[in-house]
């Protein structure tokens, strides 16, 4: 089937600005009678959940942690895009819907790409009016700085923790309903199912993860922003509760999943430790504008301490290969490049999985305190985990899994092809199309929520009656039946390992099959092996305790469960996608220099999957992609 | 590096572990060994080493708090040998590693202690009394659209630097659980002070610092002796000036005749 | 009243009170230190504030409802702090809060048990002793004979100087905190608000405690 994401028509520069416009309104004394129900009170479901309720409408949010200021979206370091121009650099709406497109390597919708570029504006107004306090010249203006290989200086950022900053503004915002009791909050409560009643997305089934209790919500609408899924690597730099649940649920009740192997390695992560290591940390990126990536030329060398290792015998892989970006090339090819010196034998650290991040020739040029005073917060935090310090020696990276481009298959309003069933942020496909561009996700989870989402459920509410669904209404029910049903199976399987293992063994084969470099092979070898370890799964897993009360392994073994069904699924896009383009990176399809081989006359086009339940391939649905604004070109960072 | 390689053995902690089903059951310490511990176990990999052992051993594992392991959630939360996050500087318990401990230490594992925070389960309790704080009196009443552009009000450098240092909180309620008293002030402080620092924050200064120590009466927090306890044991190093904010902001409402002469707006 | 309903307000309260009366007990320290030139300065002293009635009358009005407050305060606040904080850690240790800090409501209550005492003693000369104030060669009232007199006894002088210590221990931590508690400090002013609240209350309890201590030492006669 062909997907229509119906996008507006006409002249781009008018299209968000003609479709609110003809947009159906419901009327405001209306409003409270629709319940809308929000999962997720990241970035993108606190700014949704909050803006709604003002506007009327009765909202329940809900999330897993204890509150909803602890969402992933608050370890985000580096900062928030948008076009405001403000250094007078030459930067507009164009530009960085120019810019995002091509970052994406041209798999993405340009309306909606259009559309996040036009409201990021409005982001930096709302966020400085609800008090986030961005950094700030010595006149009084916001600060920007460049980041993620733009050439424009775009990134608004507070200290190393924007992420927090935004999430605690969006997070105010939302006390501020909640106070006002427009907005209902369930924390400590994960989706476990969605109800679809008709055709629509009526309601979903939570657990309440202290009590254990399982019931149903039902509302006239289902926004789901509950985030990425790479923790199905494992390791990766997700907070340990991030998983693909939510959207997996939905997902097995008929929605499309897009573009599930587009994922994000981020370069400039502490590489691991040892096998009990339970995450990987990420340290911006910026450290790369005075840092320089090397591993020795000999592998011998390997061991010796870095400093002991003559000039003569580094190798500056990225000053060597890209001369124009340097240490300074995006994520995906300084990820590569990494994971290249280390297969070669010659990466450093435990495993050999690690290159060098050197400081010592900025050092000498600028002066340790200046280094201290741009970064010091890394170093101590790089210290504290590794125990080294960088100042003295030179930091040890590696690429980690870090963010999915990839998420459930949404329209232009953010809707799936399920009625009634909106998905925002992170967990959505949209905006990001093959590679996600350095803060552009805070940008585009502030967008869907603020400025977004307010417009476009309108449109859907206002033609649905609202109550139609009762908790007692047979798919409820059916549905809590379902999820009881899950639960005592994991409980009853009572077998040796724990899900912890089982999590690592998922990851590991994932991480070395379908992360970094992907090939036909190691492709079939995971899909023909996933089974096996799931089958496993449901065989020797042990959880202890009871549903009826806290129990964090039922939790993990759940999210692991759906990990493990979802993972094939993963795997079997990355094999279908017979070429290389942003974060996908199929090891046949490359240039004699090892550039990544995109194949648009077969592959313009997102890949949604619709799942024909166990036991059955999935179908593949396409979306074909058209560029009239951006002309499809190589992405060449040379 | 392995725990060789960096010139460490491994090692061999006694764990000693406040434990207790539910809110409403007994508790008492239960001694745990945790085994083979590098240095560069994190702490709260240690106590995942632990657990997968006592999974093992059919028994249930200790039920503790967590979510980024990367020190900006807030998540984590016990006290370690009588400190909240164990008394690293500007360390929350997630980033704490096990070099700080030496083979054959005995640790005790405590949950954070407070009347405002019923304990869940373990080292488990539930904190909703600091969101409630919040949904009392941490924001601004400005509305999603319709607000001036960013630039439109200049914020002199050291007032937006100070509103950052105030805006770092994590949340994490250390500063409840070290306090003698149970008091949030710190953390209340802190949010007050960011808003109070801010022009666009100043308007409903007086109204939001005395719905704040409503709150913070309602919710069952104590009030500040100024031990000084919460700045040391906070992972962010938010510093007790942000509570002489709050007792200055406070006074200001005072004479402004904003301290319950109005219930507690709503927004 | 808002001032004495609210958390802050009524430390606001116990601050002021706290911060009138280390200024009485300034004065009553630089009044009391006459004692050491003998009895023609504090006898003189002591006369010639008598005289100044309506100042000594304001001055009692003022500190009595001053400490009623304080200790009123005091105690509501304690007890609410102390049911806030239930369940004691089994584990205890402190980074900052000190001896002094935790123990205010007890440095506190030995003040007031004291100031009962001293009261009595002193002022109005019911305790069960033979306390006389007479008068000195110059026809003043002798307060120097009736302090050295009761104080050369091991058992007064004792209390005493066990009474200082205890007023030194609650101001040791209570100088810094008024200020703190009214809103006057900063990140910088805080350790110096300390330092000189340590100063003050170690001159107190040296200034204060010197008397006893010379007279038991039979220095002053
Ligand atoms: C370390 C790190 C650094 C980053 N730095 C940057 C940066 O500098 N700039 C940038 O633009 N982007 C950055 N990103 C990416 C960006 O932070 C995220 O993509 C974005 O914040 C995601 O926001 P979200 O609202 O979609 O989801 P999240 O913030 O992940 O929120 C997910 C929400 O869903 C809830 N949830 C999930 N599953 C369930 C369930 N089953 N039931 C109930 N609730 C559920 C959770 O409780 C949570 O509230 C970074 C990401 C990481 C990991
Ligand atoms: C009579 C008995 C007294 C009692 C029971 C008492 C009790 C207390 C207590 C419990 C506190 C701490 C309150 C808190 O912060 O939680 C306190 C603070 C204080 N007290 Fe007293 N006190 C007494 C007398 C005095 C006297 C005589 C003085 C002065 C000479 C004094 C000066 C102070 C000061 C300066 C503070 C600090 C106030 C603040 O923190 O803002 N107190 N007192
Ligand atoms: C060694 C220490 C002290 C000595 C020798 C001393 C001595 C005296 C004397 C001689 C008087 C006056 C009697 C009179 O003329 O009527 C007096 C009064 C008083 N003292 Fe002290 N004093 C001491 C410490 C203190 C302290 C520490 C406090 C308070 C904390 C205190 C509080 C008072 C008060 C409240 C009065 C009554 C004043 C009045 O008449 O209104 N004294 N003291
Ligand atoms: S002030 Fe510090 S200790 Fe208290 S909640 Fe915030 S970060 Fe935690
Ligand atoms: S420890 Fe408690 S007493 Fe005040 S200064 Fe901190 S809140
Ligand atoms: S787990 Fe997030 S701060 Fe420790």
């Amino acid at each position: 089937m062909i997907l229509d994401g119906k996008a507006p028509t006409g002249r781009i520069e008018e299209s968000w600005d003609k479709h609110r416009f003809e947009l159906k309104l419901v009327n405001p004394a209306n409003k409270r009678k629709y319940k809308v129900l929000v999962v997720g009170t990241g970035l993108a479901g606190a700014s949704a959940a909050a803006s709604l309720g003002e506007l009327g409408y009765n909202v329940e949010a809900f999330c897993y942690q204890d509150s909803p200021r602890r969402a992933h979206s608050i370890a985000a370091q580096g900062g928030i895009n948008a076009a405001k121009n403000y250094p007078n650099d030459g930067d507009s709406i164009y530009r960085l819907f120019y810019d995002t497109i091509k970052g994406g390597d041209f798999r993405a919708r340009e309306a909606d790409v259009w559309r996040l570029a036009q409201v990021s504006n409005n982001i930096i107004d709302q966020c400085v009016a609800q008090g986030v306090p961005f950094a700030r010249d010595y006149a009084g203006y916001l600060d920007t700085r460049s980041f993620g290989g733009a050439q424009v200086s775009r990134t608004f950022y507070a200290r190393g923790q924007t992420g927090q900053q935004l999430l605690l503004g969006a997070y105010t915002a939302l006390s501020r309903q909640i106070k006002a009791g427009s907005v209902k909050l369930f924390p400590r409560t994960e989706m476990l199912d969605l109800v679809v009643v008709d055709g629509e997305a009526k309601g979903i089934t939570v657990r309440d993860l202290v009590t254990g209790e399982i019931r149903t919500h039902v509302g006239d609408a289902v926004v789901l922003a509950t985030g990425g899924y790479v923790n199905v690597f494992y390791l990766s730099t997700n907070a340990m509760g991030c998983s693909v649940t939510a959207i997996w649920k939905a997902a097995k009740k008929g929605a499309y999943f897009a573009n599930p192997c587009f994922t994000q390695i981020h370069p400039t992560c502490i590489p691991q430790a040892g096998d009990y290591q339970s995450k990987l940390t990420l340290m911006s990126e910026s450290l790369r504008n005075d840092g320089r990536v090397w591993v020795p030329k000999k592998k011998e060398d390997c061991n010796k301490p870095p400093n002991e290792i003559g000039e003569d015998d580094r190798d500056y892989y990225l000053e060597r290969k890209y001369p124009t970006f340097g240490n300074l090339a995006p994520r995906d090819i300084s990820s590569r490049a990494a994971k290249e010196a280390c297969d070669d034998g010659r990466g450093v650290g435990p495993g050999g999985r690690g290159v060098y991040l050197d400081f010592a020739a900025s050092i000498k040029r600028l002066g340790e305190n200046v280094i201290r005073e741009r970064y010091g917060n890394l170093f101590e935090m790089y210290e504290r985990i590794t125990d080294e310090d960088g100042y003295k020696q030179p930091m040890r990276i590696y690429p980690a899994p870090h963010y999915s481009m990839g998420g459930l298959w949404v329209d232009y309003n953010l809707m799936s092809n399920i009625p009634g069933l909106f998905v925002l942020g992170e967990a959505n496909f949209s905006v990001h199309g093959a590679n996600r561009l350095g803060a552009s996700a805070l940008m585009q989870g502030l967008a869907d929520g603020y400025f977004v989402i307010p417009y476009t459920i309108g449109g859907y509410l206002a033609a649905a009656k609202p109550g139609k669904v009762k908790p007692d209404h047979a798919e409820c029910l059916k549905s809590i039946a379902d999820v009881q049903e899950t639960e005592k199976k994991l409980l009853g399987v009572n077998g040796k390992r724990t899900v912890t293992e089982f999590m690592r063994e998922l990851g590991s084969l994932m991480w070395n099959n379908v992360g970094m470099g992907r090939s036909e092979a190691s492709l079939t070898e995971a899909i023909q092996k996933i089974p096996a370890i799931r089958e496993e799964f449901w065989k020797n897993v042990k959880v202890s305790g009871g549903g009826m009360e806290t129990n964090q392994q039922l939790e993990n073994a759940g999210r692991t469960a759906d990990f493990f069904e979802f993972s094939e699924l993963l795997a079997r896009d990355a094999l279908h996608r017979n070429e290389s383009c942003g974060g996908h990176f199929r090891e046949e399809y490359q240039y004699p220099d090892g550039e990544a081989k995109r194949d648009d006359a077969n592959f313009c086009y997102v890949a949604a999957w619709e799942l024909k339940g166990a036991g059955q391939e999935p179908e593949l649905h396409k979306e074909p992609l058209k560029f009239e604004n951006v002309h499809l070109a190589v992405r060449s960072y040379k | 590096m392995s725990a060789q390689a960096s010139g460490h053995g491994t090692m061999n902690i006694k764990l000693i572990v406040w434990r207790q089903a539910g809110p409403d059951k007994p508790g008492n310490f239960e001694t745990y060994e945790a085994k083979g511990i590098t240095p560069h176990h994190s702490f709260l990999e240690m106590l995942d080493v632990v657990n997968e052992d006592l999974i093992k051993q059919g028994k249930d594992p200790i039920t503790f708090d967590h979510d980024c392991r990367e020190g900006i959630c807030g998540t984590c939360s016990a006290v370690v040998n009588g400190v909240p996050h164990g008394g690293q500087k500007r360390t929350t318990l997630c980033q704490l590693h096990m070099r700080k401990f030496k083979d054959g230490d005995s640790i005790y594992l405590e949950p954070w202690r407070a009347r405002a925070f019923p304990i869940i389960r373990d080292l488990m309790v539930d904190r909703g009394a600091l969101d409630r704080l919040i949904q009392a009196a941490g924001w601004i009443s400005c509305h999603t659209g319709g607000v001036p552009d960013g630039n439109s009000t200049p914020i002199a450098k050291r007032d937006a630097d100070y509103a950052m240092d105030a805006a770092e909180c994590i949340g994490c309620g250390a500063c409840v659980a070290a306090c003698p008293n149970g008091a949030a002030m710190l953390f209340g402080g802190a949010k007050v002070a960011q808003y109070a620092a801010l022009p666009q924050g100043q308007v409903e200064a007086p109204e939001r610092v005395a719905a704040m120590i409503q709150a913070m009466a309602e919710n069952g927090f104590g009030n500040c002796s100024n031990h000084y306890e919460c700045q040391a044991a906070c992972p962010k190093g938010i510093d007790v000036k942000f509570i002489t904010r709050l007792n200055r902001e406070f006074y200001k409402a005072l004479v402004l005749d904003k301290v319950g002469a109005t219930p507690p707006k709503k927004s | 009243m808002r001032l004495f309903s609210t958390s802050i307000g009524r430390k606001g309260v116990m601050a002021v009170t706290g911060l009138l009366m280390v200024l009485f007990v300034v004065g009553h320290l630089l009044g009391n230190l006459t004692v050491f030139k003998g009895p023609d300065g504090i006898n003189a002293y002591a006369e010639g504030l008598h005289k100044l009635v309506p100042v000594v009358w304001g001055t009692r009005i003022v500190m009595g409802s001053a400490l009623i407050l304080h200790v009123y305060m005091s105690i509501q606040i304690t007890l609410e702090n102390w049911a806030a904080n239930p369940k004691k850690y089994a584990v205890s240790r402190s980074l900052r809060a000190t001896f002094s800090s935790k123990n205010m409501i007890w440095t506190g209550a030995a003040i007031g048990a004291f100031v009962i005492y001293h009261l009595a003693h002193f002022t109005f000369r019911v305790t069960p002793s033979d306390l006389m104030l007479g008068t000195d060669t110059m026809g003043r009232p002798d307060v120097y004979q009736m302090v050295v007199d009761s104080l050369s006894g091991a058992v007064i002088g004792g209390v005493y100087l066990v009474a200082m210590v205890a007023l030194c221990l609650h101001l040791w931590h209570g100088i810094q905190s008024l200020f703190q508690t009214l809103g006057l400090s900063n990140a910088k002013l805080l350790p110096e608000y300390g330092l000189w609240g340590k100063v003050l209350s170690g001159i107190f309890l040296v200034g204060f405690g010197a008397i006893p201590a010379v007279i038991l030492a039979g220095i002053l006669k």
